[in-house]
């Protein structure tokens, strides 16, 4: 299968600190990537760099054969790479049909995929024309995925969707994510791990600003030694 | 730790700069000298004030020269009222002074704990109101024309400090042992004192806590410094040692007026001096300043010159850019391209220097 | 912790501000006729200082950039239509069209030279100090004396005297109440330009990527937006309007100085402080806020009128750090 993403010793620092050592890893195409590490290991900087939010070294990131390394954000997402962050990103002033739109690149719905939101995410039909601050955190979070495949788009950037969340949402976030991994390649942030084995297919984890392991979701979710020892989890 | 090269240059500057102020009655025997060297060590000290709160924790104050005026205020209206005595001077300082306190007390708490860059616009509004008052209360201020009084007997420049077998003022090396003499080394000496005070304040644990808060302010937060006690504290410090710079100015010009004291335009002396001395340094305070002072008497007198010879040259529209009143435009250009370029001045870009990594 | 009713309650409750302040304003004067006259006044110039303040406030929210060279336009505005109506002085006295067209062209030239200046601004002095607050009010100050100066060198420092069309001057005696024609037409005016933003930010998309971007610059971005072209927009407008601003301003005081930009700053930075940065509806409800203080304070107690600006402010402070009404953060 193609790879979509390809990350090359990719080092990253914020201001004097550096937080990326070289992070090494490749997303296929289709399915769902995780990348696992304790809190602080370099995720959240590792899909902000993906995003161009922070600056990454040169040439260290390739998405569909081109090096996004150094371009803006902007050009980024226009390639087809959508990012939900770890604070959802929800324009709180904005109701939610404001919320969506904006992320159109036409500026009007393709009323499809718009029903198939609805589909994924009724809540959001229910509270259409509401300002997205009064939203519970479900809601948000719903709205904030939903803005990042109201467009087709090639990959998704997800950063810990289920943090905060009552357990019946967040198996309904497991559904959804399952369903538009159909579709779009996620590459997924999480530090729940029963959600992310439930969900991948490849992983990775990353310490340190390093990645320690690659491999299979499969492989790792049998091995509790090594989950034990990489992630801190007992087992 | 050995100093690298550029500090010791900027360390062997200062003690030139020291030498020169020292011996200034001596070395440069005319009025306008004295003036420039008094002047050159009130600055130092107003730069070096305003460097604690702008190089030190990173916040902008536009109300600096409020408490300058305040301080030299205090001491004008207090000598004018009560006379000229030591107790005038007393009562005229220590009234600066609690004004100041009080003042930065309140801005700092209204508006440090709100965001750091509400304080620039809250000060500059402070200050323009502390103007207009100034010149609407003429019964107290003088109003635009000031205030003109005397000072102590000793700064008197009949005083004889000593006497020769003629009764005449005794000369050391030809310098007249007057009160004018005594002035001078009363400025001198103050502007000593108030400046050491704050270089010790930099090097204390105190300043180190401030520039932790200067690298990282929400770093320095988690650690458990109060961000906000420290910054409105180091506001105040700062508006006191300005209030005292002030009243000393003061008791040497023998008079306050809103151009000595108080405008804006002081304030737009104190942020270029600083600037191209360099930030957080207060070595950058004394270089600023004596270049700054040196400049405002002696290039604009050459700007002046040079306008003259070029309209009468012929040369059109040039005599217009360089006249001494368009002083302030050149500055002003020297400001943002200092700030674009070397956002370290003089003494930050020499002792980065040389550093051995 | 407050409850969604609550903040809603309260949200509604600050736009009473300015009709409980007319209420005690009219209970302390006790004359309904100079309290009318006042009332106007203190709205026209509310409205000239919304048009000065809106731009400084948008531009903040969007960027997180403070301008202090926000005043320049302002100056430039009143002087460059002072000196277009001055140069058509002709036309002024050549009937109602003839006067209409100077106006017009008046507040279009300041309007121009302010998109013009707000480009050159935004891309040469601000552009390199993006997300370095200590810098940026530096070079703005910097940026700000030059200008001034400028002003200078080309104005001169005397007063000048600004003319104005025959049909603006007077007033419109109603009772024993004069209401200045002037003062009309500039909250007029004022309030089409709310009524015009309002529309922009909430009818259009550009509107709809601003307040987005006001919220979250980082989130706009990734949805694939090239923030800083919206940004030199934002800045092009809010100097056009701080132009516009100074112009109408120049017609109302009729003659100006270099100082007026400086003057105007102050107020300007009290409007935004009160009403929160970021916000258009908060800008307006703090320019007429200080408006009608100052115009009140001036005719009860004139020695306090400067001060009583920075009284409200600091009491605004205490009560609301982010202002009366902050943009959603």
């Amino acid at each position: 299968m193609n790879v979509l993403l390809s990350i090359r010793d990719m080092k990253t620092s914020i201001g004097q600190y550096h937080v990326l050592h070289g992070v090494t890893f490749d997303v296929r195409e289709g399915g769902v990537f995780v990348l696992l590490g304790r809190n602080g290991a370099g995720k959240t900087t590792t899909l902000r760099s993906i995003m161009g939010l922070w600056q990454p070294s040169p040439a260290s990131i390739t998405f569909k054969g081109q090096n996004i390394a150094g371009m803006t954000t902007a050009d980024i997402a226009r390639l087809g790479i959508a990012y939900v962050p770890e604070n959802m990103g929800i324009f709180g002033g904005l109701t939610v049909q404001e919320n969506l739109i904006l992320a159109t690149t036409k500026g009007r719905f393709d009323q499809i995929r718009l029903r198939r939101i609805y589909e994924l995410f009724p809540a959001l039909e229910q509270f259409w024309s509401k300002q997205a601050w009064a939203l519970s955190g479900g809601q948000k979070q719903m709205l904030a995925v939903a803005r990042a495949i109201i467009e087709p788009r090639d990959l998704i950037l997800v950063d810990e969707p289920t943090k905060g969340l009552a357990p019946s949402i967040v198996a309904a976030m497991g559904e959804a994510f399952r369903e538009i991994a159909l579709t779009t390649t996620i590459l997924l942030v999480e530090q729940n791990f029963n959600f992310a084995r439930s969900l991948g297919r490849d992983m990775a984890v990353i310490d340190d600003g390093h990645v320690v392991h690659r491999g299979t979701m499969a492989d790792f979710a049998a091995d509790s030694d090594l989950q034990g020892k990489l992630l801190g989890l007992s087992a | 730790m050995k100093d690298s090269f550029g500090t010791v240059t900027v360390k062997a500057t200062m003690l030139v700069i020291a030498a020169l102020l020292l011996f200034a009655p001596f070395l440069f025997q005319d009025i306008r000298a004295l003036e420039v060297a008094a002047r050159i060590c009130i600055f130092i000290v107003l730069v070096a004030s305003f460097d604690l709160l702008i190089g030190y924790t990173g916040i902008v104050s536009f109300a600096h020269t409020m408490f300058f005026g305040f301080g030299a205020y205090g001491s004008a209206i207090a000598l004018k009222q009560m006379g000229p005595g030591w107790d005038a001077v007393a009562a005229g300082t220590i009234a600066g002074i609690a004004v100041s306190l009080v003042v930065a007390t309140a801005i700092g708490l209204v508006s440090l704990r709100v965001k750091a860059i509400f304080f620039a616009m809250i000060t500059l509004a402070a200050a323009s109101v502390v103007l207009v008052l100034a010149s609407q209360l003429s019964q107290v201020t003088g109003g635009e024309d000031g205030i003109t009084y005397r000072t102590p007997e000793l700064f008197k420049t009949a005083t004889k400090l000593a006497v020769d077998e003629d009764g005449k003022v005794l000369r050391w090396f030809g310098v007249k042992l007057n009160g004018k003499l005594a002035a001078y080394y009363f400025v001198f000496a103050t502007s000593l004192l108030l400046f050491l005070l704050m270089l010790r304040i930099t090097v204390s644990p105190f300043g180190t806590v401030l520039k932790a808060i200067r690298e990282n302010e929400a770093r320095a937060e988690a650690i458990g410094y109060r961000v906000v006690a420290y910054r409105t504290f180091v506001f105040c410090l700062s508006a006191v040692v300005a209030s005292l710079a002030g009243s000393v100015y003061a008791i040497w010009l023998k008079y306050t007026g809103p151009d000595t004291a108080l405008s804006f335009a002081i304030m737009i002396d104190i942020l270029l001096m600083v600037v191209i001395g360099g930030m957080g340094t207060m070595w950058g305070a004394v270089i600023g300043a004596v270049l700054m002072v040196m400049a405002q008497y002696y290039l604009r007198d050459l700007m002046g010159a040079a306008s003259e010879a070029v309209a009468s040259v012929g040369v059109p529209f040039l005599p217009e850019l360089l006249a001494p009143d368009r002083w302030l435009l050149w500055l002003g250009v020297i400001f943002i391209l200092l700030v674009y370029f070397f956002p370290r001045g003089i003494a930050g870009t020499l002792m980065a220097k040389g550093i051995r990594k | 912790m407050d409850t969604i009713s609550d903040t809603l309650g309260r949200f509604g409750g600050v736009y009473l501000l300015p009709l409980a302040l007319g209420a005690v304003a009219f209970i302390l004067m006790g004359a309904p006729s100079s309290w009318v006259t006042l009332t106007i006044a203190g709205l026209a110039m509310g409205m000239m200082v919304f048009l000065m303040a809106s731009g400084l406030s948008l531009v903040f929210g969007l960027m997180d950039v403070l301008n202090f060279g926000h005043s320049a336009f302002i100056s430039f505005g009143a002087f460059v239509a002072a000196s277009i109506l001055a140069g058509l002085s002709g036309w002024l006295e050549g009937g109602w069209f003839l006067a209409s067209a100077a106006l017009a062209l008046a507040l279009l030239g300041s309007i121009a030279f302010g998109l013009a200046a707000g480009l050159f601004f935004e891309t040469v002095i601000i552009r390199p100090v993006y997300r370095d607050h200590l810098r940026q009010i530096l070079i703005t100050m910097g940026a700000l004396i030059v200008s001034e100066q400028l002003i200078l060198a080309i104005w001169g420092g005397t007063p000048f005297t600004v003319a104005r069309p025959t049909f603006l001057e007077g007033a419109w005696i109603i009772g024993d109440v004069s209401i200045e024609i002037y003062r009309v037409f500039a909250f007029v005016l004022g309030l089409s330009v709310f009524v015009g933003l309002m529309l922009l930010l909430n009818r259009t998309r550009i509107g709809l990527l601003i307040r987005a971007g006001v919220e979250n610059r980082e989130m706009v971005e990734s949805l694939g937006f090239k923030i800083n072209r919206l940004f030199i927009g934002v800045f092009m407008l809010g100097s056009a309007l701080a132009a516009l601003g100074g112009a109408m301003w120049a017609g109302y005081e009729t003659l100006i100085t270099p100082a007026l930009g400086g003057e105007m700053m102050i107020v300007v930075f009290i409007v935004v402080i009160i009403g929160g940065l970021g916000s258009i509806e908060g800008t307006l409800l703090g320019a007429i806020i200080v408006g009608l203080t100052a115009n009140y304070v001036g005719f009860l107690a004139p020695k306090l009128a400067l001060a009583s600006n920075m009284i409200l402010m600091m009491a605004i402070l205490m009560w609301r750090p982010s202002g009366l009404k902050p943009a959603v953060k």
